[in-house]
């Protein structure tokens, strides 16, 4: 592994006089040209003007009128984002989480083209086994650092040392501290072809890989390649709704015959569901990234609201009824300050655009059954659907495990990340085994 | 801070109203949202008031400021428009928005016209009203659409209402009546749900009659449209027929299979099968922002805060349009100019009613926009062959039993009246000649 020192600036400026200078990633090498392959310890410094900059953007936003309706159904509701966003231009300090990631190692390395941004945490226990946990959208790094410390140090943290993790956490290309590709071709299948790319370069011969929201297809993915080394995946967003049961949402009509009680519940919801609206972000960063872009890039509270509409923050109560509930008032800000201040909205909604309308959740979009290494799958009771058993054992043929916990939602590390860990040792543990017999 | 005023002289007793703009910069200011105040004395229901607008120089000099400060996004990462709007294209809006596009000239031609405010149903609504100097011309209410605006009809004022100065008879004169819809431009925003097509149809028949028009027709494209069909459903007294630029034909089978993605059915002429296929292109890749504005309109606060954000989105209406307008910002003359654009553009923009305009498609979520919807009263329909699907002279019979006029025009695409004015108004003179004589031999 060869590490040069380097530091990273972020600058995310641009004026009228020389509107060709986008948000751009500016490094500084100290020694170059540096080795294809080199991986850079990496920090994170963002300017105080580009703070400066977030904040009288902040209190110079225009307003729209407050929505029509008495609760969200039109979208984020003025008077709460207002909360937020006062929150979020005057008490919120960038620096804490700056540094909570500059706690970690982070590092950089070129992959494919593109700047790879990625924690790595190694844990002392000896045979730990290394896990590679990819965030989705709106999400970044930031919705793992609570679960780090239970995953490296289980022993810290009511598990054994047996259940011990090494953490890999990506930044997906377009995301957060992550390079942005500047042409097309990046769809989940090319992410995953990075990250086996990654882990060989990190030296890692065995491992198993996690993933909810973009993070499960692109893991998804990863099983399909199965690189040396890779023995298994574990999702919270597994593809498990079944080819007859899509047909009869896609087109309306009734339910499929025979399905169980718990399978006719999960339909009805999933069909709420569709009809709820909370997709509409979807469909739009699907259709038209780059037109949705500009306004989500030049506006912090209009990228702030349209992430809001993400089905994962439906129930969110913006830290104003809990403070202590996770993601809190601050961990969301720190997501959404990232996505700001590295000027990425339009280079992440592009995933969708790249994803070509395939549904998270179908099984037959992502040819699941195609699968052979080994499948865990978590479900959080409060994400976005919850798949019955039997429509995960039908959709993955090598399911190891399967269990429904008793809280959680969509963001499953963030809100709950002893309970993450937990089933991360828990589905693992298999694998672990055979790693260590084949070792 | 006030972003814009508007004054107004009424004939009985002076009235002012002051549109207080939402840009406030200090975060305390953030509730100030956009709203109408109106003078104490508050005119009876039915008053019918002069209107005026007036940007502060302070809302325009905040708009250019917030320009020039644009964060940008990275360029596409395609060679074209498939991802949306291009970067280039809107750098080059960008530049010319702030360095030569002047509101002053419009706001100048806006105000040299005779505009009114009246109230009806519990809102303001806007309106330019001028009257032929021929008579018998005949009463004709235009409506917009969205990304849209009064400004997309201001250049069929003068042919309609003046014909012989443009080539046409006095015998083809309209008198016109272009209001802007709730939520748009001038016109009032609801604070309650409500107003959608259905709703702003009525206050239209309300409109006319106040105006004092017992015989009178109706126009429109896009939302102009769906708004001037339920006209027609609800055939109002007076109203004698209607024309419509983007026809609802469809068969409900036929747009359920289009919006669902599904092959082109068999047994389809020529005609449908084009017609079958741009629709479905319009639902799988085209109207994406229509499913984000039906579904959560409130999410695009985006768009109320960032001028090149509200033109992207502007722009990206349909594929064939965004064409058009590209090329006008890489220099070449057609149709629409740079000022056309941004003249739509900047009266959202200093109304701050991009979000209130966005609802009307919340309103209308899930009824339909291009399907035949049971208009009995005779229609006349202009085909553009730019427009989102030409309609098939087949389907347009079948979705109107009274279709008393159908041509294809030969170019011109979904803002017909702001793209080919000349073409529009010789297809209304001669779309509605027919009723013209049924109202004279009723006379």
């Amino acid at each position: 592994m060869t590490m040069l020192a380097c530091c990273l600036a972020l600058f995310a400026v641009s004026t009228l006089n020389d509107m060709t200078m986008t948000g751009t990633v500016t490094q500084t090498a100290t020694q170059a040209p540096m080795a294809s392959e080199a991986i850079r310890p990496f920090r994170v410094q963002v300017p105080q003007a580009a703070l400066d900059d977030l904040r009288r953007r902040i209190a110079a936003t225009r307003w729209p009128d407050k929505e029509t309706v008495p609760d969200q159904s039109q979208g984020a509701q003025l008077a709460r984002l207002q909360a937020l966003v006062q929150y979020w231009g005057s008490g919120y300090d960038w620096r804490k989480a700056e540094a909570k990631l500059n706690a970690l190692p982070q590092f950089v390395t070129n992959i494919d083209g593109v700047d790879i941004h990625f924690i790595q945490v190694t844990s002392k226990e000896k045979n730990a086994l290394p896990v590679l946990i990819t965030h989705g959208w709106p999400g970044s790094v930031f919705e793992f650092l609570g679960t780090i410390g239970p995953l490296t140090d289980p022993a810290a943290h009511g598990g054994t040392a047996a259940d011990a993790f090494d953490v890999v956490i990506p930044s997906i290309p377009g995301y957060g501290l992550s390079g942005r590709p500047t042409a097309a071709g990046w769809g989940p299948e090319h992410v995953a072809r990075v990250w086996a790319e990654l882990m060989r370069r990190l030296g890692y011969t065995h491992y198993v890989a996690q993933g909810g929201d973009w993070g499960a297809p692109i893991s998804t993915e990863l099983a399909r390649q199965a690189p040396p080394g890779l023995l298994g995946i574990h999702l919270n967003l597994p593809a498990t709704v079944p080819p007859e049961v899509t047909a009869a949402l896609v087109s309306g009509s009734p339910q499929p015959a025979g399905l169980s009680e718990q399978e006719l519940a999960v339909f009805n919801a999933l069909r709420k569901y569709g009809m709820s609206g909370s997709s509409s972000y979807f469909a739009m960063l699907t259709a038209r990234p780059q037109a949705m872009g500009y306004s989500l890039n030049d506006s912090p509270v209009g990228m702030a609201a349209f992430m809001l509409v993400h089905p994962g923050f439906a129930k969110w109560t913006y830290g104003d009824e809990d403070a202590t509930k996770t993601p809190t008032r601050d961990q969301v800000l720190d997501d959404f300050t990232l996505y700001w201040l590295t000027n990425t909205s339009t280079s992440a909604g592009r995933l969708y655009w790249e994803n070509v309308g395939r549904n998270p959740t179908q099984s037959a979009a992502w040819k699941t059954t195609e699968l052979t290494l080994p499948v865990a799958i978590t479900v959080f009771p409060e994400d976005v659907y919850r798949p019955p058993e039997s429509w995960a054992r039908r959709a993955y043929k090598n399911l190891i495990y399967f269990h429904e916990v008793d809280r959680g939602g969509h963001f499953a590390a963030w809100e709950q990340p002893e309970l993450f860990a937990a089933e991360l040792r828990a589905a693992f543990k298999p694998l672990r085994a055979s790693n260590q017999a084949g070792q | 801070m006030t972003t814009g005023k508007f004054l107004i002289t009424a004939a009985a007793g002076a009235c002012s109203l002051v549109l207080l703009g939402a840009a406030g910069p200090a975060l305390k200011e953030t509730t100030m949202t956009s709203t109408l105040t109106q003078s104490p004395q508050a005119p009876a229901s039915d008053a019918i008031r002069p209107f005026q607008f007036h940007a502060s120089d302070e809302a325009l000099a905040d708009l250019r400021r917030r320009i020039a400060a644009t964060q940008w996004p990275d360029k596409e990462t395609v060679a074209d428009a498939t991802q949306g709007v291009q970067l280039a294209t809107m750098q080059k809006l960008a530049r010319y928005w702030v360095t030569g596009y002047d509101w002053r000239k419009v706001e100048a031609r806006l105000n040299a016209l005779p505009q009114f405010i009246t109230q009806i149903d519990g809102l303001d609504i806007h309106f330019i009203h001028v009257r032929s100097k021929h008579k018998n011309a005949m009463p004709m209410i235009i409506t917009h659409g969205w990304p849209g605006s009064i400004v997309e009809q201001m250049k069929v004022i003068g042919p309609l209402t003046d014909p012989t100065a443009y080539g046409g008879r006095a015998e083809d004169a309209f008198d016109v009546v272009i209001p802007s819809m709730p939520g748009y431009g001038f016109s009032g925003k609801p604070t309650t749900t409500g107003w959608g097509p259905p709703r702003i149809a009525r206050a239209w028949a309300v409109l006319m009659n106040r105006l004092g028009y017992t015989r009178y027709v109706a126009q429109g494209g896009d939302w102009g449209a769906v708004v001037t069909e339920q006209m027609g459903l609800q055939a109002p007294p007076g109203l004698l027929g209607i024309h419509v630029n983007m026809p609802g034909i469809f068969p409900a089978e036929i747009d359920g299979a289009a919006f669902s993605g599904a092959p082109t059915p068999s047994g389809l002429s020529d005609d449908e099968k084009v017609a079958y296929e741009r629709l479905r292109f319009v639902y799988q890749k085209g109207i994406a922002y229509g499913f984000q504005m039906g579904l959560r309109p409130q999410t695009l606060y985006g768009i109320a805060d960032s001028p090149v954000g509200l033109a992207a989105y502007f722009l990206d209406h349909d594929a064939r349009s965004y064409e058009l307008i590209a090329r006008v910002f890489d220099g070449q003359s057609e149709g629409l100019t740079r000022d056309d654009i941004l003249d739509n553009i900047t009266i959202t923009w200093l109304t701050n009613t991009a979000l209130s305009g966005a609802r009307l498609y919340w309103e209308y979520w899930g009824k339909g926009y291009f399907n035949s919807k049971g208009v009995s009263i005779p229609v006349a329909v202009s085909v553009f062959p730019d427009e989102l699907y030409p309609a098939p002279r087949s389907w347009t019979e079948r979705a109107f039993p009274k279709l008393i006029y159908y041509n294809k025009l030969p170019k011109g695409g979904h803002f017909a009246a702001w793209e080919q004015p000349q073409l529009l108004t010789e297809d209304l003179r001669a779309g509605f000649r027919s009723l013209r004589s049924t109202q004279g031999a009723t006379h």
